[in-house]
């Protein structure tokens, strides 16, 4: 992939971050539960985006983020009050921002005046300045981005990349920085510079500005040093030399300013055009191009500490070998501020350490004040290069491909069913339960189960990835239905495998949306029932018993049961004299067809119901039920696995066939009496559990198996619990033991079939389907026993 | 041997831009994701680290809070840092600069410019 683009994916995806940090941070701001690092964490945020979003030239994000970053400025810098009013119109303009950034990835824009009123909301409240401000301006030229190209041989040499050591390869020993016939079309340039302590003190070395230089053309460089003292009185942190240069080249002074950026004002600069031509005879040219000399300058530190001990002796500035004019010296880079001053011995010391191991460091930025400190260090160099460099770099996570990890987790999967089958192979060889064999592989299935655990982690994410579109999606349903709420989140950061959270999405903003839009009341109704403007809505994961367990509870109104009972009347679900609890009452709203919302809203009514999120949990091998209390709210529980990829079973056998039955389901097994079984209409029995009467079904005719049922009495019965608390018996032949087993989906294999959820292969190697009992109760409680005269079979 | 540079953003857009120029133009790169951890770095590859670039706003510890910590350091008092810093703060430039930075690239960098400001300090 193009780097840039993969660079912008990255940016994408850190601004899903940075957006759920920011939101949550404003939400905080809202509820006034903000401290200052949470305004910085936001500002933050806000920057990053920017900042990247500046990289891409994306202006429109660009445009919005600066707004947003100069309000969220104001408010962490004291100048801006945080009112609620101001939260409120922040958490408002986020949603556009977060638009923003999505128009940016997919290629769309954010409606004009959706964007435009955000943007007026912000900009009234700074309030004072003009429209636009710096960004429109001079700014904006900063924020093309160039793609990195560094070639070597195209680049202009001003800001361009250029390999010496390639150029000089090619150039031979010519002169190739500017020839002879070309020099006199340049135009000739003195530059003077004289450098400040306080340049030195911030890690910037002459000897580099000089070679910097140099880059724009050639270059004479003369070394002015009057004012350097002896030695013996030379301080460290002082800066004596200063140097002429005369350059001749074709850039203008702006470029030639441009080198001294960094030290301009730490030093004394003039630069000016010579206004003759520069006829003065030819440099004593050593053959060398510029970039040799400058480069050749680091290495002329010895020269300098020649200079400099011929001083200590003679005290008089008379013999100067580096007078010449095109020597180009380099002191030993000057001292960093607060050193001790040195005394003479120590800057001997210090200046050989310089000279003397030039293979050693050569790339040294410039010597560490004391030597003493500097030895260990430089000892200490190359195991520090070869074992920091893993560790620095180091990351907690790291990313792997998913179809890696899904390639993983079958091959485990296949290992659990292989372990299986030996282990029932070995079992059916006679071997002792004690014998060798026998107890290698315990430890092998031990082993493996935490294998598949362990692999199925990887998979495993925070339900956070879902929850935090929730905040702007209540947002947004209180904004249309003029209902206020607060909605609460917690237990984020539990963890599910990943296809679920992917399929977690649409039935939580369905149940959010309800819960919402039918659950709570209007600030109206609600203050008449005294309970506070604002409604709160509850969003909770959390992990129970090997499974997660989402629930979403407000405390609105409750469920209506006289209504909703004689609406299920009123469509048929129920009969009027039918006996219903309040709990199946209730539950009656994931029946196929039931909608409460007598005028739909384009809200909670999209031609989906409830039937539809149940549906969809029930698709994750999931329960969803229901607990509402008139007047006080009520609450949505959805139970899922943890993952998609086992499942606990029940193995049972029924016409002849093995199948699985989800354990979760299951509530107990039993042997049915002649006397408890009962038939209505002669054909659909029902069966008497502890005086409750249940449909019993016989599995092998519910598949189709067979035609005819069994005698109950000669089989088993195990009783299992649907969503929404429906019960019923499945009548099997026989149990044959629990067992995880590994899901084969049915439906990407073959096709769906009702009454079966999905496949698995067994340890002895056979094919067993797994039951979707929800689907087996479900169809035989549409068909109720209660009304003969409608009777139809499961099969 | 080629030069190392330090980079030090909490932004990771930034960190692999960073990265991709500097190592496409031969450097070794060690990266950091906040002031805290920039200094830490820092130290665990004491004598190694050529030149730091830091960004200004960073959780934990900001860029100011580097550049006085790098020149705190008698190991990396001499050690050039670059801030990243945005054409619009000029007061963050300033006071970067007498923290002790010693240069500065402004946001957003065009890669080249980038690489040239660090063969600038770079020795």
């Amino acid at each position: 992939m193009d780097p840039f683009e993969s660079i912008k994916q990255t940016f994408f995806q850190e601004c899903d971050e940075l957006l759920t940090d920011a939101e949550q941070g404003l939400l905080a701001m809202e509820s006034g539960e903000a401290d200052d690092e949470t305004i910085n964490a936001v500002f933050r945020a806000v920057h990053s985006v920017k900042g990247g979003a500046g990289a891409f030239g994306l202006e429109d994000l660009i445009r919005f983020a600066h707004v947003f970053e100069t309000v969220m400025d104001e408010i962490r810098s004291g100048k801006m009050e945080l009112t609620d009013e101001v939260a409120k119109t922040l958490l408002r303009a986020f949603d556009v921002l977060a638009d923003h950034v999505a128009a940016a990835r997919d290629g769309g824009k954010v409606e004009e005046g959706r964007s435009q009123g955000a943007y007026s909301e912000l900009r009234g409240l700074i309030g004072g300045e003009d429209e636009e401000d710096d960004l429109g301006g001079g700014g904006d030229e900063d924020f093309g981005f160039v793609p990195l190209t560094l070639s070597i041989e195209g680049e202009e040499a001003p800001g361009g990349f250029i390999d010496l050591d390639a150029q000089n390869a090619e150039a031979g020993v010519e002169i190739p920085a500017t020839d002879q016939a070309s020099r006199d079309e340049l135009a000739s340039w003195t530059v003077e510079f004289s450098p400040k302590s306080e340049m030195y003190a911030k890690a910037n070395e002459a000897g580099l500005v000089l070679r910097e230089l140099a880059r724009l053309g050639e270059t004479r460089v003369t070394l002015i040093d009057d004012t350097l003292p002896p030695l013996d009185q030379l301080s460290a942190e002082q800066a004596y030399v200063s140097w002429r240069i005369q350059l001749f080249t074709d850039s203008d002074e702006a470029s030639i300013r441009e080198v001294f950026e960094f030290v301009e004002d730490d030093c004394n600069l003039i630069i000016s055009r010579d206004r003759a031509e520069p006829s003065v005879a030819e440099p004593a040219d050593d053959g060398l191009s510029d970039d040799d000399r400058a480069a050749a300058a680091s290495a002329n530190a010895d020269l300098d500490i020649a200079a400099l001990l011929a001083r200590v002796g003679g005290g008089d500035a008379d013999a100067e070998p580096e007078a010449t004019p095109e020597s180009v010296a380099e002191l030993p880079p000057a001292a960093p501020p607060e050193a001790p001053a040195e005394d003479v011995a120590a800057l001997i010391a210090r200046a050989q350490s310089v000279a003397a191991p030039p293979a050693a460091k050569p790339a040294t930025p410039a010597p560490t004040p004391a030597p003493v400190a500097a030895a260990p260090a430089a000892a200490a160099a190359p195991a520090a290069v070869a074992n920091a460099a893993p560790a620095a770099a180091a990351s907690v996570t790291i990313r792997v491909d998913l179809d890696r990890v899904d390639r993983l987790i079958n091959a485990v999967g296949e290992l659990v069913i292989q372990q299986a089958m030996l282990s029932q192979r070995v079992l059916e060889s006679g071997l002792a339960r004690s014998s060798n064999v026998a107890l290698g592989l315990e430890d092998l299935e031990l082993l493996t189960r935490e294998i598949q655990d362990s692999v199925m982690a990887i998979r495993a994410q925070p339900v956070k990835s879902v929850f935090q579109r929730m905040p702007r999606l209540a947002r947004e349903v209180a904004d249309m239905t003029g209902k206020r709420v607060k909605l609460v989140m917690e237990g984020e950061g539990t963890e599910v495998d990943k296809t679920v959270i992917e399929r977690l999405a649409d039935p939580i903003t369905h149940m959010l949306r309800n819960a919402i839009d039918h659950g709570l009341e209007d600030p109206e109704g609600r203050a008449a029932a005294g309970k506070p403007a604002e409604g709160l809505v509850r969003l909770r994961a959390l992990h129970r018993g090997g499974r997660i367990v989402i629930e979403l509870q407000d405390d609105g109104r409750g469920i209506n049961r006289p209504r909703v009972r004689g609406i299920a009347v009123e469509r048929g679900l129920i009969t009027e004299d039918q006996v219903l609890s309040d709990e199946e009452i209730d539950n009656l709203i994931f029946l196929p067809g039931f909608s409460t919302a007598e005028v739909i809203s384009d809200i909670s009514g999209r031609g989906v119901g409830m039937d539809v999120v149940r549906r969809s949990i029930q698709g994750l091998g999931g329960r969803i039920s229901i607990s509402s209390e008139p007047g006080k709210g009520s609450k949505f529980t959805m139970s899922l696995p943890l993952t998609l990829a086992v499942l606990d079973g029940m193995v049972v056998t029924a016409a002849e066939q093995t199948l699985v039955a989800p354990l979760s389901a299951i509530v107990e097994s039993l042997t049915p009496r002649t006397e408890d079984v009962h038939y209505i209409g002669g054909k659909d029995a029902v069966i008497r559990i502890r005086d409750i009467f249940v449909p019993l079904i016989d599995v092998g005719v519910a598949l189709g198996f067979r035609e005819t049922a069994i005698d109950p009495a000669s089989g088993v019965a195990v009783l299992v619990e649907s969503e929404g608390g429906g019960k019923a018996a499945l009548l099997v032949e026989a149990i044959q033991g629990q067992r995880q087993v590994v899901i084969k989906s049915l439906e990407a294999n073959y096709q769906q079939i009702d009454g079966v959820a999905a496949a698995t292969i067994l340890g002895d190697g056979r094919v067993a389907l797994i039951l979707d009992v929800d689907a087996l109760v479900t169809t035989q409680r549409r068909k109720p026993a209660a009304r003969p005269s409608e009777k139809r079979m499961a099969s | 041997m080629s030069k190392t540079v330090l980079t030090i953003d909490d932004s990771r857009t930034m960190r692999e831009m960073l990265n991709h120029a500097l190592v496409e133009a031969g450097y070794r790169v060690i990266q950091a994701v906040d002031g805290v951890d920039g200094l830490e770095v820092l130290q665990a590859n004491a004598g190694t680290v050529d030149v730091v670039i830091t960004d200004i706003n960073m959780p934990r510890l900001d860029g100011f809070g580097v550049i006085e910590g790098v020149r705190a350091n008698p190991e990396h008092r001499a050690t050039p840092i670059l801030v990243l810093t945005t054409e619009s703060d000029a007061a963050k430039k300033e006071r970067a600069r007498s923290a002790g930075a010693t240069g500065w690239i402004v946001k957003p960098f065009n890669p080249v410019k980038l690489v040239d400001a660090v063969r600038r300090v770079a020795a």
